[in-house]
């Protein structure tokens, strides 16, 4: 029944497939759910491998963790297209300590679901996820009060609205009332379309993205380099980054959530960009 | 395009990321392959006979992205440690918290 326990805790991590450590990592283990010393977060997995490397396979490029071939939580081989994106996942599982700390790990979490796909969406069901989240715009909600807030928002918030509207020849417009604002469809319309030029990678990363952010536009600016990260997620944080400068800042909140926050639009933006580039080098000859 | 300061001093903050994150005992992290690699495109991008280079500026711009991801975790990964790293405390220490100790059972609880 206790390894029972054990499993069961273990199943809610979201790792990929290693060979089992040994039981018991640490000194006293979770004991589980039922009875004993009350709640223990479950054994973390300790750094078992001594050298990260890539190699370049027929599908792409891999991870190798000493000998071992990096696999996804479902099984498959984990390979990437793009070798920056390689070394990046390479440095992060590289960057572990003594324990494998999987919430810091963004950008293997982003290959993972694009490569296993849990959800099963197809690119017309990312695309539409994606475009929904135009009804719900951080930056086209406004407030009325406090009127600082309201100035602020228009000083911040109307620029990037304003290349938006630009940039894709569209009208999105910003809203006070409750229901946000009127979209009209030719909107969804043209961002549906730019959307499908993206590969089925890409779009994961921009889905995420704007999960993050809670924002199609400010997503954009990232996307087409209009906007830093650090930018998008002061712009995506306003009214919490108004109401810090006004009553102070705690900082294992607020500056846990920002770095947090941070982070993983960072690896989302580098995501896309690593997923849906191609570079190509060209030696100009010194003419003489 | 994004407002992103100078690409050297992006380049030395990425150096400087990489050295925390990376380098087992043994192997410094100048032998990383993300170091190398962040070199090598840094130097490639230098030379360019046009005034505006997009592909310098796209290179700077996912420089930048990815310094800031190395920053950031880095600093979660800190707060985290210094605020929300403890757990929780045992049933002995909540009671002694308020100046109660739990009873010795030595047959076990009921």
């Amino acid at each position: 029944m206790l390894s029972g326990c054990r499993r069961l805790l273990w199943g809610r991590f979201p790792t990929a497939r290693f060979p089992r450590p040994p039981p018991a990592a640490a000194g006293s283990g979770p004991v589980g759910p039922g009875g004993g010393r009350g709640y223990a977060p479950p054994a973390e997995r300790k750094r078992f491998y001594q050298n990260v490397s890539i190699s370049q396979g027929e599908g792409g490029f891999e991870i190798n963790l000493d000998h071992r071939k990096l696999k996804t939580p479902q099984g498959k081989l984990f390979t990437v297209p793009s070798e920056a994106l390689a070394i990046a996942v390479a440095t992060e599982w590289d960057s572990q300590k003594d324990t494998i700390k999987f919430y810091t790990m963004h950008l293997t979490t982003l290959c993972n679901t694009a490569l296993d796909n849990p959800t099963q969406r197809n690119k017309m069901q990312l695309i539409r996820a994606a475009v929904k989240f135009l009804e719900t715009d951080t930056v086209c909600y406004r407030v009325e009060e406090p009127a600082a807030l309201a100035e602020l928002q228009r000083n911040e918030w109307d620029p990037v609205v304003a290349w938006a509207e630009k940039r894709y020849n569209v009208a999105i417009g910003s809203s006070t009332s409750i229901l946000g604002p009127n979209i009209p469809a030719s909107t969804k319309e043209t961002f549906v379309s730019h959307l499908a030029s993206y590969n089925m990678w890409a779009l994961q990363g921009i889905e995420y993205v704007i999960t993050q952010l809670k924002s199609l536009i400010l997503s954009m600016g990232l996307i087409d380099r209009h906007i830093t990260v650090e930018k998008a997620v002061l712009l995506s944080r306003l009214e919490e980054e108004y109401q810090i400068q006004r009553w102070g800042s705690v900082e294992w909140a607020h500056d846990y959530d920002l770095c947090e926050l941070r982070a993983r639009t960072a690896a989302g933006t580098l995501f896309v960009h690593l997923c849906s580039e191609s570079s190509t080098v060209k030696h100009k000859l010194l003419q003489d | 395009m994004a407002a992103l300061g100078s690409p050297l001093r992006t380049l030395r903050g990425l150096l400087r990321e990489l050295r925390h994150a990376g380098g087992r005992a043994g192997r410094p992290y100048r032998d990383t392959p993300a170091y190398q690699h962040v070199v090598a495109a840094f130097r490639a991008h230098r030379v360019t006979s046009e005034k505006l280079c997009r592909a310098q500026q796209e290179l700077h711009f996912q420089a930048a992205t990815y310094l800031c991801l190395l920053r950031s975790v880095r600093e979660h990964g800190a707060l985290h440690q210094e605020y929300h790293g403890k757990g929780e405390r045992s049933p002995e220490e909540v009671a002694g918290l308020v100046g109660f100790r739990l009873p010795q059972q030595p047959g076990g609880k009921g």
